[in-house]
């Protein structure tokens, strides 16, 4: 039994393997097949008919989707069965299919928010006949609540499924279903209930028509008149594909793009809604403190304040750079404050143990995230992937579901869509863990994978932990030399490249917490609002950021600089990977990209960059011709490349492993950054998550 | 069929399994493997709406949903599918009146408008709660057309007359005697039965039959000259099997006397 199997597609031998569908062979010849239920990354339904094709012989047409090639048989002379995806014969079938859909769809395409770039608009132009038929009443459907996200308008629904399987496959809550049958089948959440998912707004691409769209986006904009720019997004470290629709200044939403690497074709709901955050509490223009009260003020003030307050003494002064920070801003802040003296700089959270030993893999999501669809075992240490990562969370559900992966977990026992085994909630439970089944399982995998926690490491004993789970990693063979089973995961999207520039203390220099201690002078902060400023005192605080939010209301000089789609900048995901954004608007009013400022400021202190464009710079993290830095490759992650680094151990440590439980890293998956917390949409989630005590909130 | 949905009101907080019903319940979840317990979910949908006086509330469905660990959408959308799950209240009897062709060719409008004068619109429980009724499909009596079911039971060959007055017992707690309501019994002709009636059909004095058709005939009539007839060509079918006397499985009382035990052969007393 040969594992392909040969068939006639429209004339063209052409020999497929025997588990591929129908569909997947015609495509495999080159044809096009309609679609409406079919998704390649959802279970197969079958129920929209409109991929049928014509198989000599077979007594109907076949739904290409549903017929597994392994399961046809070949002609009574043995040769390849005749399929065909064109002919009067499947044109009459699917001109038929497209009537019947188009039954009860209403014919209200100038007034919907699909229009543009429907499926079924495409389909019915393609397939479907030029007048209708249909004399009776048309049915209707009620609309259905599903949340502050998904709006429903769902007399348009044609029953494909798609949104039922996705919530129910991908995104693990059983929230959707289709209920009643018949002419009376409804697509609902169960009794109207919001999505409680943080990949709800997928349902919306997922829908081939417009019953499911986008609530904050609807009747805003039409995706012909829409600028769309490739870019990257920022709200967690995984740095997702995805594409800024823009109309004149503003971005009118976000959408997911294509990265089989990162985020497959999903995206968090974090990401996709925060865009009106980009249009709310925009610091646009420089201010200065004046008897208590932020003045507007022109950037020639704003500097000379600035200079003054940088006069102090270098270890006077500290620098932190926040979660958003982009690798250019973190690299000309660095080579700025360093030409000063200042040994001061963390980009860190207050506490971390990490990133100071020039061992890039120790701070890695080595394994990758795509990773996980090879791995067999996980054990994830002092992490939430589901507020953390919420999209990589969907992938290993996938590999749990589709797979053979199993997953323990020692930290707080949330809901992570799939089962784990609970080892422990804290760091010292990792001594325990050789006594477990779980570490059997581990020792026994092929290819294990063990994941910590950005916040465990940010802990008294976060050094230990790393050496402890490095060494872990070594014991179980979880790094050999195509397989680098260990990994960080971290929570914000500039902390690997700003780390990359070398963001850490200098020698001898102070880390966060002492940075915002009130000792110093002058504290400038980049965009660092997620850190804890109460214990500022009586520092100066120079803030450059894009959002009026924490550090802006305690500084006393704002910069105002760019956010992530008003200019084109380098960030390093938590894997290591170089990706760069790209401008989609303009920034607001007189703000300015962050190295810019720098820059500038640079001058104005007397000690002019080497670099006059962003690109001079990027070149300079490149390095030269031929040479092999962080930044030279772009796109990838370097994934097993780094196994043998992987091994070094981890050196200056002490203490032991503590007891106390792991905290939570994200408390409100919806307000982890300026840009979420300035988005009107973001506090309707969060507060309806508070409401629901759903996990994703409870977290 | 109208739209279905929960009457969240009267459907209250809670709801619990009568602990007669814990036994059913077992049995029906002893049918499926551990990991397949969601199979039950119908059987266990149905006792709880017996145990919630003949319909399906929002929490009796919450707790089948719990018992089998199922997401509340999957048995949502089960307890919308099966139009006998009602979910809405009914009342103390609830009257299924069948409206499928042999019942509508046999008066089933008339039992309609009979329910809607004494009872009112469909799934409306009268003041009392005694009451209420709905049209549902063929149940499968239509030998008894027109027929209603009221609970378990199947009251048959109804005319408006004796309906109403089917009705109007159960409305005044009046006992009512299920199944036909004409002279007639289970689905056998009204006034007993009208063929088949000889006796001798049934006491075995038929069944000695001295000649099948289609045997063989007797050697020496064959022989006689049979004037008319055509000439008898070679047979065209000559690997057929020739029955025979011996083989033959008619009744044969004096042939076959140990086919008793099978309990198929003709009656004892044949013998004499």
């Amino acid at each position: 039994m040969s594992d392909t199997f040969k068939l006639n597609i429209d004339g063209q031998e052409i020999e497929v393997p025997k588990h591929y569908t129908l569909m997947q062979a015609c495509e495999e010849a080159g044809a096009e097949i309609p679609r409406f239920c079919y998704h390649e990354r959802l279970s197969v339904a079958g129920n929209c008919r409109m991929c049928l094709v014509e198989w000599e012989g077979a007594p109907k047409p076949i739904a290409s989707c549903a017929q597994i090639v392994g399961d046809m048989r070949p002609n009574r002379d043995g040769s390849a069965p005749i399929v065909r995806t064109g002919g009067a014969y499947v044109e009459k079938a699917r001109n038929g299919v497209m009537e019947f859909l188009l039954i009860n769809h209403p014919l209200d395409c100038p007034i919907c928010d699909q229009g543009g770039e429907c499926d079924l608009q495409d389909q019915a132009v393609a397939y479907g006949r030029s007048t209708s038929r249909y004399e009776e009443n048309k049915r209707a459907v009620e609309d259905k609540y599903m949340g502050p996200l998904v709006k429903t308008i769902m007399t348009r629904c044609i029953q494909c499924t798609r949104c039922v399987r996705f919530v129910a496959e991908v995104a693990g809550v059983e929230e959707m279903g289709m209920i009643s049958r018949g002419e009376n089948a409804e697509i609902t959440t169960y009794l109207e209930k919001s999505l409680t998912s943080e990949l709800s707004g997928n349902v919306i691409d997922l829908c081939p028509v417009g019953a499911l769209t986008s609530k904050p986006y609807a009747f805003n904009a039409r995706p012909w008149e829409l600028r769309k720019t490739s870019s990257i997004d920022v709200m967690d470290a995984m740095g997702a594909a995805i594409r800024v629709d823009a109309k004149g200044d503003a971005v009118m939403r976000i959408m997911p793009e294509l990265n089989e690497e990162v985020n497959e074709e999903w995206l968090s709901d974090k990401s996709r809604f925060v865009w009106d955050g980009l249009g709310r509490q925009r610091l646009d223009r420089p201010y200065i403190r004046e008897n208590g009260k932020l003045r507007a003020a022109t950037w020639g003030e704003a500097f000379e304040a600035v200079k003054a307050a940088l006069s102090v003494g270098a270890d006077k002064i500290g620098v932190v750079a926040g979660d958003l920070i982009e690798v250019e801003q973190a690299k000309a802040a660095l080579d700025l404050f360093r030409s000063l003296g200042v040994k001061n700089t963390d980009c860190r959270p207050a506490g971390a143990q990490y990133g100071t030993s020039g061992v890039r893999e120790h701070y890695l999501f080595n394994p990758t995230l795509m990773g996980i669809e090879e791995a067999d075992a996980l054990l994830l240490i002092g992490t939430n992937p589901r507020v953390e990562a919420a999209v990589w969370n969907a992938r290993i559900r996938k590999s749990w579901l589709w797979g053979n992966l199993k997953i323990g977990l020692i930290g707080e026992a949330v809901d992570l869509t799939y089962p784990y085994e609970h080892l422990g909630t804290s760091a010292a439970d990792l001594d325990k863990l050789t006594s477990t089944d779980f570490f059997k399982v581990l020792k026994d995998a092929k290819r294990p994978m063990i994941v910590v926690g950005e916040r465990a490491l940010c802990r008294e004993d976060g050094l230990k932990l790393l050496e402890t789970v490095q060494r872990l990693s070594q014991d179980i063979g979880a790094v050999t030399e195509e397989w680098a089973g260990f990994g960080v995961l971290h929570t914000a999207a500039g902390r690997v490249g700003a780390l990359d520039v070398g963001f850490v203390p200098a020698e001898g220099g102070l880390a966060t917490a002492d940075i915002l201690g009130g000792e110093l002078s002058t504290v400038v902060l980049l965009g660092a609002d997620e850190a804890d400023l109460s214990k500022l005192g009586n520092s100066k605080v120079v803030y450059v950021g894009s959002h009026g939010d924490a550090g802006a209301s305690r500084a006393d000089i704002v910069l105002p600089s760019a956010a992530y789609t008003e200019m084109t900048a380098t960030y390093v995901n938590t894997e290591g990977r170089v990706q760069m954004t790209t401008r989609a608007v303009q920034p607001k009013g007189e703000a300015r990209e962050g190295w810019a400022i720098f820059r500038a400021l640079s001058a104005v202190c007397g000690k002019p960059l080497p670099y006059d464009t962003a690109d001079q710079l990027r070149a300079l993290l490149r390095g030269k011709e031929g040479e092999n830095t962080v930044f030279s490759g772009r796109g990838y992650a370097p994934g097993a490349r780094g196994a043998a680094a992987l091994s070094q151990p981890v050196t200056g440590v002490s203490g032991t492993l503590s007891a106390s439980p792991f905290e939570a890293s994200v408390v409100d998956f919806y307000l982890t950054n300026p840009i979420a917390r300035a988005s009107k949409t973001m506090a309707e989630c969060s507060a309806l998550a508070s409401r629901l005590d759903t996990p994703v909130a409870a977290e | 069929m109208a739209l279905r949905r929960f009457d969240l009101e009267a459907g209250g907080e809670s709801f619990a399994f009568k602990p007669e019903t814990e036994d059913k319940i077992a049995f029906w979840r002893g049918k499926y493997p551990a990991d397949k317990q969601r199979s039950a979910v119908i059987p266990l949908l149905w006792l709880a709406q017996k145990d919630n006086n003949g319909w399906l509330s929002e929490p009796a469905m919450r707790e089948v949903a719990d018992r089998l660990e199922m997401p509340y959408i999957r048995v949502y959308e089960v307890a919308t599918f099966y139009t006998m799950f009602r979910l809405q209240p009914v009342g103390k009897f609830h009257i299924q009146l069948c409206g499928t062709t042999p019942c509508q060719l046999r008066g089933a409008e008339d039992l309609k408008e009979v329910c809607k004068r004494e009872i009112g619109k469909q799934m409306y429980v009268t003041d009392d709660k005694r009451l209420s009724w709905e049209e549902v499909e063929c149940l499968g009596a239509c030998v008894n057309a027109p027929m209603v079911q009221i609970n378990d039971d199947y009251y048959e060959d109804l005319t408006p007359d004796s309906f109403a007055q089917i009705i109007g017992r159960l409305k005044n707690g009046v006992e009512v005697a299920p199944g036909p309501q004409i002279d007639r019994v289970n689905s056998a002709p009204e006034g007993g039965a009208k063929t088949l009636t000889d006796a001798a059909l049934f006491d075995g004095s038929r069944n000695a039959i001295s000649k099948l058709p289609n045997l063989p005939e007797p050697a020496a009539e064959a022989s006689a000259e049979a004037t008319g007839k055509p000439d008898a060509g070679a047979p065209t079918n000559v690997k057929r099997e020739e029955p025979t006397a011996g083989k033959a499985t008619l009744i044969d009382t004096t042939s076959k006397p140990e086919a008793t035990k099978d309990g198929m052969s003709a009656p004892k007393d044949k013998k004499d």
